[in-house]
């Protein structure tokens, strides 16, 4: 089973730092991304957001937009219909309002017109009637019982009393007699925390054109992390079967879990079906911070005892989650997570999430862990200053491994932490000296991965070179992995091997891009894929040359006869059996369907020394490694790449990125201006230490590695700023203001 | 509203559109001469995805009316490779994986071309300064850095 | 409050360990019993022997067993002795 799935082997071609396929064109300008299409008779549709962090629409005036000239369609909530409660009705109602606008910057209504200037105009002709309603955005004073209500009927049987009905779930987790724990220890602490919300601030704004024919079959080209959810989601919201739907995956301008979902895409195919025409709708930039799904801000108590030796002797958190207008369940992620590092014998967390006036949160790497061991890397920071203990002791005392009993549940299997947390121990960066007003932070991070619906089709063509068909969108490199394992699996050239990500309408389901899970999900259905055709070619070879199958295994490429007693043949290479497959019996492909599992936990340890400046409060990082295991890394460039991306987002999100809202509850940075993500000179080269503790639920050993690395950043560069400056950091970002009124003892 | 005529030069080939008066150049690069290699991130000048060059100068194309091109010498990503022969900067990009999800590269190989051809022999902190009016959301910067100075390096030698 | 289910011979018993937020459905126990030789049974098993559990199992439920964890393959084997821990459907990432 799915344990069992790995071997040792020496790879040839997996490991190495193979071109990239789609390079070529993305440094060419050639491919083609979400806002890149262009199809004849195409309108333009744009939306029209409520001013309001919470309104009752009480009508809506489309005639006069109607009337002029160039608007071919006018679409609000009415235009779609009823469905039963779920995701999809979530959607539906984010992507556009029915009776309440729940944020600043939702969707109240849209144009399709026949230029941008003529739906622009269109939009300024809707009149919409608000009843202005009290609002909220802030977590504590979503929960309080008297707090304006966002939205009614989602609270969870589980929720403890004393709330407001924006208290929606409930989840707690751990075990141990904490009160026992807690008399253990030396020294007990509780800290309060806060993070803000936080956008993925992928480059590419949302962008999707739809095509609704008049025999009620549409297409849909959009940038997307899956485009089959894509079609699920819509085809629910449209009310149409999934199959008259085809969803093609443009290239994507990054996603982060942004991506995951659906913000515009129902609308574009309502306004197409309504116009009769093709419709591109893209976000502006202020489009996508007020209305895409950015991260959950979070309130975290931690709770912690220690001995003087370093040894954790209980612990508890209690998380509060907001994020946004509508369910999710970030929060039960980082409930689970929050402890996941440490081997505890009294552990307990309790999430709250909650319901307030904002856009509806999406994934954003690793979702709900980075805040929550944010909390808990800097109390364990403070403790180890509190006995003047080396943090790395004690984390490597304290350290999950084999056999500890995570706080989520369940028991650990082979895990990478030790290792990690020695490389990082060893490795130069943790001994080098440090100059003035410099200190070095330290913290652990971890993420679930996971697996899921993967189908992929392998076709050996007829000169013998190999198309693998995939379904997940490649956002950093994922083709250039998956034919490394195709080519790895066959014994044949990298460069004989093609990978593509093909639409909905040419093959079986894929589950989003997500939870880390392409290199593993798809690299698994690929090298399955890859052995079916194996044993087909290996039929092949055996009915040419007469012997029985099982009588010819396959080597370096070609088809073999087994041993002396199977008979003195000539290797027959893939090129010569797919000539002749024809003439064999047809064309030949493998595929592969799975619900893949096993896709194994993955840790990361990250080192920052950082430079406060004690006159205006700046940080700057001057030295930055990232410790993190992945398993087996198919592509070591591209793995960096996972590492040093994901650190320089948790870096930003440290330091200066954050959701502002005014007293009226509208966001008042909705930019890249006013927010600031890191930018080439706020940043020192990343090093990136890949270790390689192989997955058993993988063939190669493979891990997921997107997300572990945005986890680590922020306690990181918490407990590198509250070392420089003498004073314990409790609230992210850690804008140059706040670190100088920390400085000041505010 | 009557459009205007905009005959201008773009990658040293003639070229002419019909614009609106408050059309961007990004916007006429995009949807009139489906130049599409060029990027819009933000359309306010904060990311870099639509770097351009005119007359020689890095300009953020979302910025500039596509009116004032008339008569100007316009560069875009498309024009970076000769043919099928790639420019250094382009070949480093690939060889050094310098792009994960690629939508920031058009602008940053636009970007380093133009420092580049006034600074062939840049620090690291230099480079890190001229791109920093270009957004990269994915790679951390660093190997995007390390693909720069290795294309001045090897733009060096030859 | 849970009737205790009824054992057939046959079928091994299995040990089941929920989250702490689920035991208010269990009468406060950290860890039941069932009648179970894969995932699927498992899941039918606590919705019949468990109904307050049934809110939480519509909502989506995944097993670690042994360690790793199972998003929702119904069929996935489970050993008399494997260690099985009821965690919530892990999926969004
Ligand atoms: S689109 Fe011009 S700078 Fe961002
Ligand atoms: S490679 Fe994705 S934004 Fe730079």
């Amino acid at each position: 089973m799915a344990l069992d799935e790995y071997e040792k082997r020496d790879f040839k071609v997996v490991g190495k730092r193979m071109p990239r396929p789609d390079a070529i064109d993305k440094v060419t300008g050639r491919a083609l991304y979400g806002a890149d299409m262009h199809v004849p008779g195409m309108l333009v549709g744009k939306i029209l957001r409520s001013p309001h962090a919470h309104a009752r629409i009480k009508a809506i005036d489309t005639s006069a937009a109607e009337a002029l000239e160039g608007v071919r369609a006018v679409v609000t909530g009415a235009d779609f219909p009823d469905i039963a409660p779920g995701e999809a009705r979530n959607v539906r109602d984010n992507t556009m309002a029915r009776d309440k606008a729940l944020y600043d910057g939702h969707a109240v209504a849209a144009v399709a017109a026949t230029s941008a200037a003529i739906a622009r105009k269109a939009l300024k002709l809707i009149r919409v009637e608000y009843e202005i309603l009290p609002h909220v955005t802030e977590i504590s004073d979503a929960m309080k019982p008297d707090a304006p209500v966002v939205q009614e009927g989602f609270v969870q049987e589980n929720v403890p009393e004393g709330f407001s009905e924006n208290v929606i779930s409930y989840h707690q987790y751990g075990h141990g007699d904490l009160d026992a724990g807690f008399a253990q220890a030396d020294k007990v602490i509780t800290r309060r925390f806060r993070t803000a919300a936080t956008h993925q601030g992928y480059i590419e704004p949302h962008a999707a054109l739809a095509s609704f024919g008049a025999d009620g079959t549409a297409d849909l080209w959009v940038c997307t992390q899956g485009h089959y959810f894509v079609r699920q989601l819509c085809a629910e919201i449209l009310q149409m079967d999934q199959a008259q739907l085809r969803v093609t995956a443009s290239e994507i301008g990054g996603g982060f879990g942004g991506k995951t979902t659906c913000f515009i895409e129902p609308v574009a195919l309502m306004l197409s079906k309504k116009a009769g025409a093709p419709v591109k709708l893209v976000m502006t930039r202020q489009e996508v911070f007020r209305a895409s799904g950015p991260t959950v801000s979070s309130e975290i108590e931690v709770r912690m005892g220690m001995t003087k030796d370093g040894r954790i002797t209980a612990a508890e958190a209690e998380l509060h989650y907001q994020g946004g207008a509508f369910p999710n369940i970030t929060v039960q992620f980082g409930a689970m997570a929050a402890f996941a590092c440490y081997d505890l014998q009294a552990v307990q967390t309790r999430g709250y999430n909650v319901l307030t006036n904002r856009p509806k949160q999406a994934a954003y790497r690793a979702p709900g862990a980075p805040m929550a061991i944010y909390a808990v890397e800097s109390v364990v920071d403070e403790l180890c200053q509190e006995f003047d203990l080396d943090p790395l002791e004690v984390r490597l005392k304290n350290a999950a491994r084999k056999g500890t009993r995570a706080s989520y549940g369940p028991t650990y299997p082979d895990i990478g932490l030790v290792a990690t947390l020695e490389a990082a121990q060893a490795h130069p960066h943790y001994s080098a000296p440090l100059g003035p007003n410099q200190a070095r932070g330290v913290a652990c991070g971890f993420w679930f991965n996971f697996g899921g619906d993967t189908s992929v089709s392998l076709s050996v063509d007829f000169d013998g070179s190999i198309t693998v068909t995939e379904g997940n969108p490649d956002i950093g490199g994922s083709r250039v992995s998956i034919a490394m394992m195709a080519a790895e699996e066959l014994g044949v050239p990298y460069e004989s091997v093609r990978a593509v990500v093909t639409d909905t309408g040419s093959l079986g389901h894929n589950e989003v891009t997500d939870g880390s899970r392409v290199t593993f999900a798809v690299g698994l259905a690929t090298i399955k894929a890859a052995r079916a055709a194996k044993r087909e070619m290996c039929r092949r070879a055996a009915k040419i040359w007469g012997i029985d199958e099982d009588a010819v295994v396959w080597e370096d490429g070609c088809a073999k006869p087994a041993g002396p007693n199977a008979g003195k043949f000539e290797p027959l290479s893939i090129k010569e059996i797919a000539a002749k497959s024809s003439r064999t019996g047809g064309p030949i492909s493998g595929h592969h369907e799975v619900n893949a599992e096993g896709a194994g936990v993955s840790f990361g340890v990250h080192i920052a020394d950082v430079e406060v400046d004690p006159e205006t409060g700046h940080t700057k990082v001057v030295r930055y490694t990232v410790f993190q295991d992945a398993g087996k890394a198919v592509h070591p460039a591209y793995v960096e790449g996972q590492m040093q991306g994901g650190a320089a987002q948790g870096i930003g999100w440290a330091l200066n990125e954050e959701y502002i809202y005014d007293e009226q509850g509208r966001l008042v940075n909705p930019g890249f201006l006013d927010y600031r993500i890191p930018v080439a000179s706020d940043l020192p080269y990343i090093d990136a230490v890949i270790l390689e503790i192989p997955n058993p639920g993988h063939p190669y050993g493979v891990r997921g590695v997107g997300e572990t690395g945005i986890v680590p950043p922020l306690a990181t560069l918490s407990n590198a700023v509250s070392r420089a400056i003498g004073r314990r950091m409790y609230e992210l970002p850690m804008s140059p203001p706040r670190i100088l009124k920390a400085i000041k003892g505010g | 509203m009557s459009k205007i005529h905009v005959k201008t030069r773009i990658n040293g080939e003639a070229a002419e559109f019909l614009c609106e008066p408050d059309e961007t150049l990004l916007e006429a690069l995009r949807d009139r001469l489906h130049l599409t290699g060029t990027k819009e991130g933000c359309g306010s000048g904060d990311c870099g995805a639509c770097s351009v060059t005119v007359n020689g100068r890095l300009v953020a194309s979302c910025l500039m009316l596509a009116a004032e091109a008339e008569g100007a010498e316009i560069g875009t990503i498309e024009g970076l490779a000769k043919g099928a022969e790639l420019d250094v900067l382009q070949r480093k990009f690939v060889e050094h994986a310098a792009l994960q999800c690629g939508i920031c590269t058009p602008g940053f190989l636009v970007a380093s071309k133009a420092l580049l051809e006034k600074n062939p022999d840049p620090t690291e902190e230099e480079v890190r300064y001229w791109l920093a009016g270009n957004l990269c959301r994915c790679t951390g910067y660093d190997k995007i850095i390390r693909a720069v100075l290795d294309a001045a390096a090897e733009m060096r030698r030859a | 409050m849970a009737s205790a289910p009824v054992t057939p011979p046959d079928k091994p018993r299995i040990k089941v360990r929920l989250w702490g937020s689920l035991r208010a459905a269990t009468g406060g126990k950290e860890e039941v019993e069932v009648e179970a030789t894969n995932f699927k049974q498992v899941i039918d098993a606590l919705a019949r022997d468990y109904p307050a559990l049934r809110p939480q199992i519509e909502r989506g439920v995944s097993l670690a067993i042994d360690g790793v964890i199972y998003k929702e393959s119904w069929f996935t084997p489970i050993n008399p002795d494997s260690e099985v821990v009821l965690m919530p459907l892990m999926v969004g990432g």
